[in-house]
């Protein structure tokens, strides 16, 4: 039972590694990431009780947490094209210009 | 067996990702790469039941160091650039061989994996174990050695990581006058 999973949240990974590899947008790999980070935390659950140590559930809650933070800052990157920094790309080129 | 499986599955997919961070371009996918890379040592720590050292890879390498790396991609261009003159790949390619093929021989000597009669296993980690409790009152082992008997130590590193985000900071804009944000946030804005 454990094994199936396991090795069906493996084959999972591995496809969405290939979509972040091949992926032509930004938001495939967007996708692939924030989907490779959820099957980590899928794995480390059932590897957790699998082996019978249920305390590694904390550390899949943390990995979720993280995934979600890291997924938010790329999507704002991607919408602004700055992390409201105050300098964006667009201000340094017109400075340039000017 | 099935640990087997895991351990097969989750190092290809660690040798696949880093070459492609090598091989790409891209410097956004090799950012996105670079987050799954490290979910995925992280998974073989856990795996390896090195349970604080993943949770560590995973809050700096999947966490922080995607946020601070696309912070950085937001103010240079997202492709590499193509340089000039060509570089002869030979003398870094041997250097890198050579390096490997003496890490590979250091490791003929390593005790096996999980080796209760390993040499770190038998020099103070046994006086940990049996005075920490009693000593400390803590009950990780691990957060007692950290936070009670390396406790200057840690210190230190706090002092050292703080001052490091500090420049960090600095170089990529984090810490921009608040009088110009707004004023460029009204003209989005407008």
């Amino acid at each position: 039972m454990f094994i199936a999973i396991t090795v069906a949240i493996l084959i999972t990974m591995g496809l969405a590694l290939a979509r972040a590899l091949l992926g032509p947008t930004v938001y495939d790999r967007i996708a692939a990431a924030n989907m490779f980070g959820t099957k980590t935390v899928l794995l480390i659950a059932v590897f957790a009780f699998m082996s019978s140590r249920t305390d590694l559930l904390d550390i899949a809650l943390v990995y979720a947490l993280i995934n979600f933070i890291g997924v938010i800052a790329v999507l704002k990157l991607v919408e602004r094209g700055d992390l409201y920094s105050g300098i964006s790309a667009e201000q340094t080129k017109t400075k340039a210009k000017r | 067996m099935i640990d087997i499986i895991i351990n097969l599955a989750l190092l290809s997919f660690l040798a696949i990702s880093a070459i492609a961070i090598v091989r790409m371009k891209n410097l956004f996918a090799i950012i996105m790469l670079f987050g799954i890379f490290s979910f995925l040592s992280a998974s073989v720590f856990m795996v390896m039941d090195a349970v604080d050292v993943a949770f560590t890879e995973a809050a700096v390498g999947a966490g922080i160091s995607t946020v601070l790396m696309i912070a950085t991609l937001a103010l240079t261009k997202v492709q590499d650039e193509k340089r000039p003159g060509g570089h002869k790949p030979w003398l870094p390619l041997t250097v890198v061989i050579v390096t490997a093929a003496a890490l590979v021989y250091g490791t003929l000597d390593i005790p096996a994996f999980g080796d209760a009669n390993a040499p770190s296993q038998k020099h103070v980690a046994p006086q940990y174990l049996q005075r920490s409790i009693p000593e400390t009152g803590i009950p990780n082992v691990v957060t007692s050695v950290l936070a009670s008997y390396r406790g200057f130590d840690t210190l230190g590193e706090v002092f050292v990581v703080f001052t490091a985000g500090i420049a960090v900071l600095i170089l990529i804009g984090g810490v921009a006058q608040p009088s110009k944000r707004k004023t460029s946030r009204k003209k989005k804005n407008a």
